[in-house]
């Protein structure tokens, strides 16, 4: 008897065929993890790959300290459930520097997230990292391949990779060499949503409308996730009004701009994700600086 | 954008029920195609509009693709969508798509993954990549142009990969007024190179205009006479392959062995064709083990049956050895294993083939070494030739014999793209330099290697300033074969020629004196017969055979060893009752008597060449004319 798979199952069997190659054929995988909706589905997946094992590789967070406090609770809370390790990494230069997202604008997400990635995995000596990118997202991620190979600098160069057929992906690498493995790259944001509401995934109350303490800047809502701190980074105490709001995306919470919400659940939030007219990476800072290649520059400095 | 516009979601549902909404889509199917057309064809505009009809553009990104459009594209002040989807910087400025993209959108029945390949003839590579995931090709065409040698090129690569689904849109149908004629005449063009090229897929044809919208999701008023689907719901209906794939046999290559503990042992891997239930019979390959299936564990707890298309790990009730590379299928049907095969093989770098190298090949889970033989012929993609090479160059699609350093699992890939395609990759740089295509096994798996050498058949043949060739004469018994073989010998000898005669006779009395005459035995003297020939004409040889060689599929089988050309089938054509009453050795009367078993003619079939490249009728010529005929026939002899 025969059955037509649907989008998800196929798009969750190809994506665990990916992560069991990768950990056959390389020898220290990494799971880059950001605690968004897409490492939430990424983790997922991976504890289906390989159950009744756990997954055969730690969970790293390459962290910024400009985190929601949500983020950091959910982080804990997974690593404990999945039975991995949780490493973070904090870039100790950046730290030093006081780097900020408020005084060094784009320098903030070149240190903490671009520079903080590449010593997290030469310090670990991680030769294969997974992320949580999708192709959906931007251009120039729409003809990255899946298994994206990185120079021992971790640049990208988008006109030598590697050809993809079949479900063969080869693997093999050259000293000093790394691959960034997106396992996801053919999820849209829609399917991610769905993914996670059929699967009760957990994922940061963020995403969900609350009211919350916000303010303005340059035009953008903000949530005031740690008021003393901002206070502290923007020279005054920033204007704070109580506004029911939720996050399409989540990254650092000065620069992850909120929108105006009443999807309190699931579905409503798949519902006004349907209903609305702007891509979810508006709400975020990092494409617009640089103009028009902003990502695919980025990726060629080794940005994940 | 005007909402009316957005026809493929519907907005009212979303609003109203968003579970009801969420309950179809949850059961929607996915549906993965190829874009392909040249440079202008209108490529990522198509797309650009597919996405936009679905809905899939968000306003800030129209936005920004309305002033991208103003400030570089190509339609004046209108909208440009092909900015949507060229995306690479450096493809920007050059107003081109340099590599394979990826495009997402759904609409009411389907999720739909767009592979938008480039159309420049350096970007096969590209296009077989794109097409090797695909359901289904999209050959874009401009009516202004009709059928162009990238079109025929693209439907030749589409067949080549195994793309189940042919669409022939004829874009820019504004620009020719939407002329029925002119529309019925670019398709009768590409029906007559498909029949002639021999693609067999099934092809539908949509004339479109993607820039204006007409016949893309809904049906236009200015195509009056067209009664066909638009190209969306065409998209939407066309059958899926991936349910094809369940009803093939079981086959699980193994990815990794699942250990967590001495209590369990599973293995996990992505079922390629077939299902599997608790209880199944499996073979483990290479070894040939065989167990049940008791359990295929989830994270959500056990399935009853798991499918083609599904990523699972299934638990035995023995302990068999399985590990990563072995292929788990159904054990009274399991796919074959070898070490050579023939292959079509697509290069994919800048660095040419190297003969008799040794590339890593992977296939399925499999990694081996294994070398590449000279091609047989490369396919000039535009016409179709055959052409002599001896290497493969980037973009070349070549047909070689491969060699591995240890049996496979395999399938023929059009029986199994899973078992039967297959990547190479360059073991210095690690780059995937080629991919290809398992055709069928050579040669029954032996263990024995491949050794590259540097004087190869083409250097001892030209030394001899000869062709070398395998004149194989098959007859009856008393036939004249011997006779007249050994006429053309001494004549070849004559014209300086290096050449040697294998005796059926003969050859019994040493290297095949262990065989008898029964069928099996019959068949390893031919088989052993056809390897020493070919051993023959690789030392440069005209090698000449003398044997009966009753059965028509030894012949084919030995014919198949050689390169093309190369094997001529001779059939010394003499009646039963001629050749019984010559009886030279007087075995036809050993045989009638019963003191001779499985004698050809009598009590063992003869079955006589259907078409031979010379035939010679021993009743109307002489041994020495018969040869002289051969002789003509073989002309030139280098």
């Amino acid at each position: 008897m025969t059955r037509i798979l649907t989008h998800l199952e196929r798009l969750e069997a190809e994506s665990i065929h990916i992560m069991r190659e990768v950990v056959a054929e390389s020898e220290r995988p990494v799971m880059l993890y950001s605690v968004g909706k897409d490492s939430a589905v990424m983790l997922h997946l991976a504890r289906k790959a390989f159950y009744p094992s756990p997954p055969p590789f730690p969970l790293l967070h390459v962290d910024t300290t400009w985190k929601f406090q949500d983020m950091y609770k959910l982080r804990d809370q997974m690593a404990k459930e999945s039975g991995m390790e949780l490493l973070v990494y904090q870039n100790q230069e950046a730290k030093d520097r006081g780097i900020n997202p408020f005084d060094h604008g784009p320098l903030h997400t070149d240190m903490w997230k671009t520079e903080g990635l590449k010593m997290a995995l030469d310090h670990y000596g991680f030769d294969a990292a997974f992320g949580g990118a999708r192709r959906d997202e931007e251009k120039s991620r729409a003809k990255e391949r899946i298994f994206s190979f990185r120079t021992a600098t971790h640049g990208w160069d988008p006109k030598n990779q590697r050809p993809e057929l079949w479900n063969l992906y080869n693997a093999r690498k050259t000293k000093g060499e790394s691959i960034r493995i997106f396992p996801i790259s053919n999820w849209t944001e829609l399917d991610i949503w769905q993914y996670i509401h059929l699967n009760d995934i957990p994922i940061v109350p963020l995403y969900f409308s609350a009211k919350r303490p916000t303010y303005e800047y340059q035009g953008q809502i903000f949530m005031a996730d740690d008021i003393e701190r901002l206070e502290r980074v923007m020279g005054k105490r920033p204007e704070i009004t109580e506004r029911s709001i939720r996050f399409r995306t989540l990254g650092c919470f000065p620069l992850t701009g909120a929108v105006e919400s009443n999807a309190t659940t699931l579905p409503e939030v798949i519902q006004e994700m349907l209903l609305t007219t702007t891509s979810e990476r508006q709400g975020r800072v990092i494409d617009k600086d640089g103009g028009d290649a902003s990502m695919e520059k980025k990726k060629q400095e080794g940005y994940f | 954008m005007s909402e009316a516009d957005t026809i493929y979601k519907t907005d009212a549902l979303i609003a109203e029920d968003i579970d009801a909404y969420l309950e179809t889509h949850q059961h929607k199917s996915l549906l993965r195609f190829i874009t392909c057309g040249s440079v202008d064809d209108g490529k990522s505009t198509l797309i650009g509009r597919l996405l936009y009809d679905s809905k899939m553009i968000f306003e800030d990104q129209l936005e920004a693709l309305q002033a991208d459009s103003k400030r570089v594209g190509t339609q004046g002040q209108e909208i440009d969508f092909a900015l949507l989807v060229d995306g690479l910087a450096a493809e920007r400025e050059q107003g081109i798509t340099i590599d394979v993209a990826y495009r997402f959108f759904a609409t009411e029945k389907r999720k739909f993954i767009v592979a938008d390949c480039p159309g420049h003839e350096q970007y096969t590579r590209n296009m077989v990549t794109g097409a090797s995931t695909a359901d289904l090709a999209i050959l874009l065409v401009d009516a202004r142009k009709g059928v162009i040698v990238q079109t025929r090129r693209h439907a030749y690569l589409a067949h080549l990969i195994g793309v189940k689904n042919i669409v022939l849109a004829v874009n820019k149908m504004d620009l020719i007024d939407y002329d029925q004629d002119r529309y019925n005449a670019i398709c009768d063009d590409f029906r007559a190179f498909v029949r002639e090229a021999g693609i067999s897929e099934n092809f539908t044809s949509i004339p479109i205009s993607g820039l204006a919208g007409d016949n893309i999701t809904s049906r236009s008023a200015n195509t009056p006479w067209y009664g066909g689907t638009t190209l969306m719901e065409h998209l939407e209906t066309v059958e899926l392959n991936n349910t094809d794939e369940q009803n093939k046999a079981f086959r699980l290559p193994v990815q990794w062995v699942n250990r967590p503990n001495l209590d369990f042992r599973g293995f996990s891997g992505l079922i390629s064709t077939g299902s599997v239930k608790p209880g199944d019979a499996i073979r483990v390959l290479p070894s040939g083990k065989t167990s049940t299936v008791t359990k295929i564990v989830t994270l959500e707890g056990e399935l009853e049956e798991a499918v083609a298309g599904q990523s699972v790990t299934v638990c035995f009730a023995d302990e068999v050895d399985c590990s990563r590379g072995n292929v788990i299928a159904t054990a009274d049907n399991p796919p074959e294993v070898s070490d050579q095969f023939e292959t079509t093989i697509v290069w994919m770098d800048d660095d040419p083939l190297h003969v008799g190298r040794s590339y890593w090949l992977k296939l399925g889970t499999q990694m081996v070494s294994a070398t590449v033989q000279q091609p047989k012929y490369t396919v000039n993609v535009n016409t179709m030739e055959h052409l002599a090479a001896k290497t493969l160059e980037l973009n070349a699609i070549g047909i070689a014999e491969i060699a591995t350093d240890k049996p496979i699992v395999f399938e023929p890939y059009t029986k199994s793209r899973a078992l039967g395609g297959f990547i190479l990759i360059d073991k210095i740089t690690n780059r995937t330099v080629g991919a290809g295509m398992l055709h069928f096994s050579l040669r029954r798996a032996q263990n024995v290697h491949w050794q590259a050498t540097d004087i190869g058949r083409e250097e001892h043949a030209n030394l001899k300033n000869q062709k070398p060739r395998v004149l194989w004469f098959t007859g009856l018994s008393g036939s004249g074969k011997s006779t007249i073989a050994n006429e053309v010998e001494k004549r070849l000898n004559l014209m300086n020629r290096h050449t040697f005669l294998l005796d059926g006779d003969n050859v019994r009395h040493g290297l095949n004196k262990d065989l008898g005459f029964t069928e099996a035995d019959r068949i390893e003297n031919i088989r052993r017969v056809g390897e020493v020939a070919k051993l023959m004409t690789d030392a440069g040889l005209i090698v000449l055979t003398a044997f009966i060689s009753p059965f028509r599929a030894e012949r084919d089988m030995v014919r198949a060893m050689m390169p093309e050309g190369e094997f001529v089938e001779i059939f010394v054509d003499t009646p039963l009752e001629v050749a019984e009453e010559r009886d030279v050795k007087g075995l036809y009367k050993k045989a009638r008597s019963g003191a001779l078993k499985n004698f050809t003619g009598i009590d063992s079939p003869y079955e006589a060449p259907l078409n031979p490249e010379i035939r010679v009728n021993t009743v109307e010529m002489t041994a020495a004319e018969a040869a002289e005929h051969i002789i003509r026939l073989l002309m030139p002899l280098k």
